[in-house]
């Protein structure tokens, strides 16, 4: 599927501040089953983009801009050429042995009630930790809502198993405490989520892989109780959503922040037509 | 327990050699001058303000180390072979962390377990692969050593993060210069005042490739509420560099700067005494408000030097202690000058046996722990806590290293009943720099003020010593 | 230097000046209050206190009248006010804990030794003698600090800074202080010269320490503009509007040399110093005292801006 993404994400200052500092998560790279065509990223204000890899491979951009300025937009836009892979992540890049990823972070810590949860699904099928993996995800797709009104970025994972009660994000988190307490080695994923019946987003998505002997990283989204598909754009893998997030920054001075997020989804072959 | 080894008065009565000029002076000495003197010290100590806040503590904000008049003396000799085995454990420990974050070599030939660096929270992803200058890590060490006879120098620990106490090395030898100059002159006591010059020069030493020829150093502080405030204050003024907060400091283009009355001014080198947690929010915890946001990628981008390095404490994590002699021999191809202290590390089968089956006589440590807390002294404990303590242990073994309780060497120390020996351990300082390692000769020594107690830690009321390191 | 090294010096001396200032006014409150009615009038004298220390909302919000104790209280011990001499004397503390090194050891000796003795003030004195005692105190401490200081440091940038944060609290305590009792300093009002106005006047000279200093200069009885021209535009004299902008002028232009370059600060006092030195007390009078006192408030406000943007920040 070619799959074209505009992303803005647009602040707006009631005073402007004096200067800004980014790091931007926000450029996938390839690997089997996706590869990408055509990508840039543009920032408002006059900075230089410093391209680096980070610690799991991502592609981050560090900038820092001068204000005073009103408004600060980041674009992102691009083309993706995706394959459906059966949910199985090949070639991409790799930094770590899987076992770095059985490290627990202070938002994937995994409490009583995400390790009984953790510990059901095992005994569905002891020895096959793909059967596992199924069962933790239909599981959760059961019991949790859909919902972003209680969590916010820093929800832990048993913060919103607690409410039942969350966005993909926490979702993500949860499998992901979940599967190391049984001790598989599990990522937070970030990227994008083609859908028909939406090409306007107003957020990115976010799902987890797990490591599994003899099939390596497999992919697993909590939110829509699936394997990814052709639809999922991968950009960041980390530890969990700080790793990965799409933008940290802070700004120097100035206030009344307000946060604008666009994002465009579709597919390409619709539009070439005209 | 065996009886400690006293380090002035050997079991037959007879005295030590290098303690034999301090015996004599203690007996040409008028009564109650010592104690008049102790109290002098204190004054003074007050007023320079040398304080130490004790974490858990409402008022103590800012309290006294006790200090003892007495000096603990090392002859030339010993401190021979120290300096030695701390050399060779410093080159060490700069060796394995550049293999951990590089070419993990020692994973590979199965000398330490995977698990043990990547499961570990200490181990930072953020620097695998991260060159630094010089290949050094560590620039500033802290080994903490203790001795049991008159042979045999253990390492109790090594601190590679940053290392804290240097500031009352010097200050103790100061006072000692003010009360005791009779003394001083009938030894040669070889000086450490040139610490802070011989810092800054090992600082300037491994500045980054970018810097210009005289290379800015400063030192990052948390700021005054932190415990080790008057040591950042005290180093920075000895080292005549600025002493900044995560505030002073800022980023543009991957560069670092520091907020001037003159405007902003490149920074090269940050000796800082901040945990890699609260270096950076946009890098490490978001709720960092210590930090300065994207130093990480400013250090990355190889524009700044970063004493000691981020990931450290892979080196001086409590369940890698145990590996260090084959660490040794690993990267140096040398048996290990100083001895690590006997440690059965219970996520072997084997060692969790023998530990299980002599609770009552190991002192069991958690691998994450630092200073004095939570950690039980085995022969002291009483059933109940050796109990609770056998099932925490089953529970997580990986958790827990064991050794046996250590009768740590002693020396004399004035106390309320007059002058008694009571249990010390030294934590000397070593700085690697791109030219040399340079050690001023003694260091910090802890002293235990109870009878009896072998914990010397200044949060659990452990007191300080001037160390001398005779030159003949 | 480092900007917050200079931010740190220049609030130490600002915050030391302020307790001696709020001490000056409590005690001159004080031997006003002492007097029978029919010299000081019905005006509540413990109000105007609070209003020429500058606290007048935040006191109100906390308390319908303005009486002695609360005032007395608000105005010295409390720690709810970040204004109090309790709080001048804490900030400055921690201000010098921060720059440890930046001071000399008698400034940090007459600092730190200052916050101990607060300790034992508790809650405030019991009696006026001791309330009396505490501010002498207070005064004594500022002039310690201010002599070690002076005695002391090097004179570089450490000390410019600290001397911007005397003058500009200085300027700014004296010209609060006029504007506060303006009102008894026009002439049209019609009891003037009578003895109400006497004990106003020497009050508001007390709180400035400069009730000898009229005579020496003016020899002659208190006038209300001798009064004005003495605090504002009296060149010899150091708590002068006048005499703070020299300074000011002075050791911003020290700065300016030593780091080869000037600023906007630098032109922004000059212009001040020198509407001050072009003024005459009938013009000013003419004018309108109290737009002018408010315009120089303002102006004194935008010159700590701009010392905070050119050089603290």
């Amino acid at each position: 599927m070619h799959i074209r993404i505009s992303h803005e994400t647009r602040y707006i200052y009631d005073t402007p501040p004096k200067g800004v500092i980014q790091t931007l998560r926000l450029t996938p790279r390839n690997h089997d089953g996706q590869y990408v065509t055509h990508w840039r990223i543009g920032v408002s204000a006059d900075c230089r983009l410093d391209r680096q890899e980070d610690a799991f491979g991502n592609i981050s951009h560090a900038f820092t801009a001068d204000g005073p300025f009103d408004e600060l937009v980041v674009t992102v836009e691009g083309d993706v050429e995706t394959r459906d892979t059966g949910g199985l992540v090949r070639d991409a890049i790799e930094r770590f042995p899987p076992a770095l990823f059985l490290r627990e972070t202070p938002l994937t810590t995994a409490d009583e009630a995400i390790r009984t949860l953790a510990q059901a699904a095992r005994a569905q099928a002891p020895d096959n930790d793909l059967k596992v993996l199924h069962a933790l995800l239909n599981s959760l797709n059961e019991t949790m809502t859909f919902d972003n009104n209680p969590t916010q970025t820093s929800t832990t994972a048993a913060e919103s198993f607690a409410l039942k009660r969350g966005v993909c994000q926490d979702l993500t988190h949860i499998f992901v405490a979940a599967a190391r307490s049984i001790n598989i080695p599990a990522r937070y994923i970030g990227g994008y989520y083609q859908r028909n019946d939406l090409i306007d987003q107003d957020a990115g998505h976010a799902w987890a892989e797990a490591y599994v002997p003899d099939l390596g990283w497999v992919a697993f989204d909590p939110t829509h109780g699936v394997c990814p598909t052709e639809s999922h754009i991968r950009v960041a893998a980390a530890l969990d959503y700080l790793g990965a997030a799409p933008v940290r920054g802070t700004r120097y001075g100035g206030g009344g922040e307000a946060l604008g997020v666009t994002i465009r989804i579709e597919q390409a072959a619709m539009q070439s037509q005209n | 327990m065996s009886v400690a080894f006293d380090e002035m008065t050997l079991p037959d009565g007879s005295v030590r050699p290098a303690y034999s000029g301090l015996k004599e002076w203690l007996g040409s000495l008028p009564p109650d001058i010592l104690d008049l003197r102790r109290r002098e010290a204190e004054v003074i100590f007050r007023r320079t303000g040398i304080t130490f806040a004790v974490y858990g503590e409402a008022d103590a904000a800012e309290r006294l180390i006790p200090f003892d008049v007495l000096p603990r003396i090392i002859s030339k000799m010993e401190w021979e072979t120290l300096r030695r085995g701390l050399e060779q454990r410093v080159r060490t420990i700069n060796a394995y962390i550049k293999d951990i974050y590089g070419r993990r070599d020692i994973l590979r030939a199965g000398i330490v377990p995977e698990d043990l660096i990547f499961q570990n929270p200490v181990f930072r992803p953020e620097m695998n692969g991260q060159k630094v200058p010089h290949d050094i890590y560590v620039h500033v060490a802290g080994i903490d050593v203790v001795r049991v006879d008159a042979d045999t120098f253990y390492v109790l620990e090594d601190n590679a993060r940053t290392p804290s106490g240097v500031s009352y090395m010097l200050e103790n030898r100061e006072i000692m210069m003010r009360l005791f100059p009779e003394l001083f002159s009938r030894h040669r006591v070889a000086p450490v005042e040139h610490y802070a010059d011989e810092l800054l020069a090992t600082l300037k030493s491994v500045a980054p490739l970018t810097s210009s020829a005289d290379p800015v150093v400063v030192l990052l502080s948390p700021g005054i509420y932190n415990s080790a405030y008057y040591e950042h204050s005290f180093l920075a003024d000895k080292l005549g560099i600025e002493l900044v907060e995560g505030r002073d400091l800022l980023i543009k283009g991957e560069v670092v700067y520091m907020r001037t009355t003159e405007g902003l001014k490149r920074v090269d080198v940050i000796y800082r005494r901040i945990d890699d947690d609260f270096l950076d929010p946009l890098a490490f915890r978001p709720d960092s408000a210590l930090g300065v946001p994207g130093l990480m990628a400013a250090y990355q981008a190889g524009n700044v030097t970063l004493s000691n390095a981020v990931g450290t404490g892979i080196a001086d994590d409590k369940a890698v202690y145990s590996y260090m002699p084959e660490i040794t021999k690993f990267y140096l191809g040398e048996e290990p000058i100083l001895k690590n202290v006997p440690t059965w590390r219970c996520r072997e089968p084997e060692h969790l046996k023998y530990v299980l089956d002599h609770l009552d006589e190991l002192v069991v440590k958690e691998v994450h722990g630092s200073g004095g807390y939570g950690m039980p002294i085995g022969p002291r404990a009483d059933k109940a806590t050796i109990a609770t303590f056998r099932a925490k242990v089953k529970s997580n073994p990986r958790n827990f290293i064991a050794q046996p309780t250590l009768a740590l060497s002693t020396c004399p120390t004035c106390v309320d009943e007059g002058i008694a020996p009571r249990h010390v351990d030294l934590r000397p300082f070593v700085l690697t720099g791109s030219d040399k390692i340079r050690i001023v000769p003694g260091g910090l020594t802890r002293v235990a003020l109870q009878k009896g107690s072998l914990v010397v830690n200044s949060s659990q009321g452990g007191g300080t010593k001037d160390t001398w390191v005779l030159d003949t | 230097m480092l900007s917050r090294t200079a931010d740190n010096l220049y609030w130490l001396a600002r915050y030391v000046e302020r307790a001696e200032y709020l001490a000056r006014i409590l005690e001159a409150t004080q031997r006003l209050t002492a007097l029978p009615l029919a010299y000081v009038g019905t005006s509540n004298e413990w109000a105007s206190a609070v209003a020429t220390a500058g606290c007048a909302s935040a006191f109100f919000a906390r308390f319908d009248e303005a009486n002695e104790e609360n005032v007395t209280h608000f105005l010295a011990f409390s720690a709810d006010n970040p204004s109090s001499i309790r709080s001048c004397f804490e900030s400055a503390r921690t201000n010098a804990r921060a720059v440890r090194t930046a001071l000399t050891v008698e400034m940090w000796d007459a600092i730190n030794g200052a916050w101990l003795e607060l300790k034992r003030y508790g809650n405030g004195p019991a009696s006026r003698e001791e309330m009396m005692r505490f501010l002498r105190w207070v005064q004594e401490t500022s002039m310690l600090f201010d002599g070690s200081a002076y005695r002391t440091m090097l004179r570089n940038d450490a000390y410019w800074f600290s001397r911007l944060g005397v003058f500009v609290e200085r300027a700014d305590n004296t010209a609060r202080i006029l504007d506060v009792k303006f009102h008894l300093l026009l002439p049209e009002e019609e009891h003037v010269g009578g003895p109400l106005d006497y004990f106003q006047w020497s009050a508001i000279l007390r709180s400035v320490s400069a009730l000898t200093a009229y005579h020496w200069v003016y020899r002659d009885s208190l006038k209300p503009w001798l009064v004005a021209d003495l605090l504002i535009l009296n060149k010899q004299m150091p708590r002068s509007l006048s005499s703070c902008y020299s300074n000011l002028v002075s050791f911003l232009d020290d700065i300016a040399s030593a780091y080869g370059r000037q600023g906007p600060t630098q032109r922004h006092a000059r212009n001040v110093h020198t509407r001050l030195e072009n003024s005459k007390i009938d013009g000013l009078f003419q004018s309108g005292l109290h737009e002018f006192i408010t315009g120089f408030l303002a102006d004194n406000n935008h010159l700590n801006t701009m010392v905070n943007e050119q050089y603290l920040n």
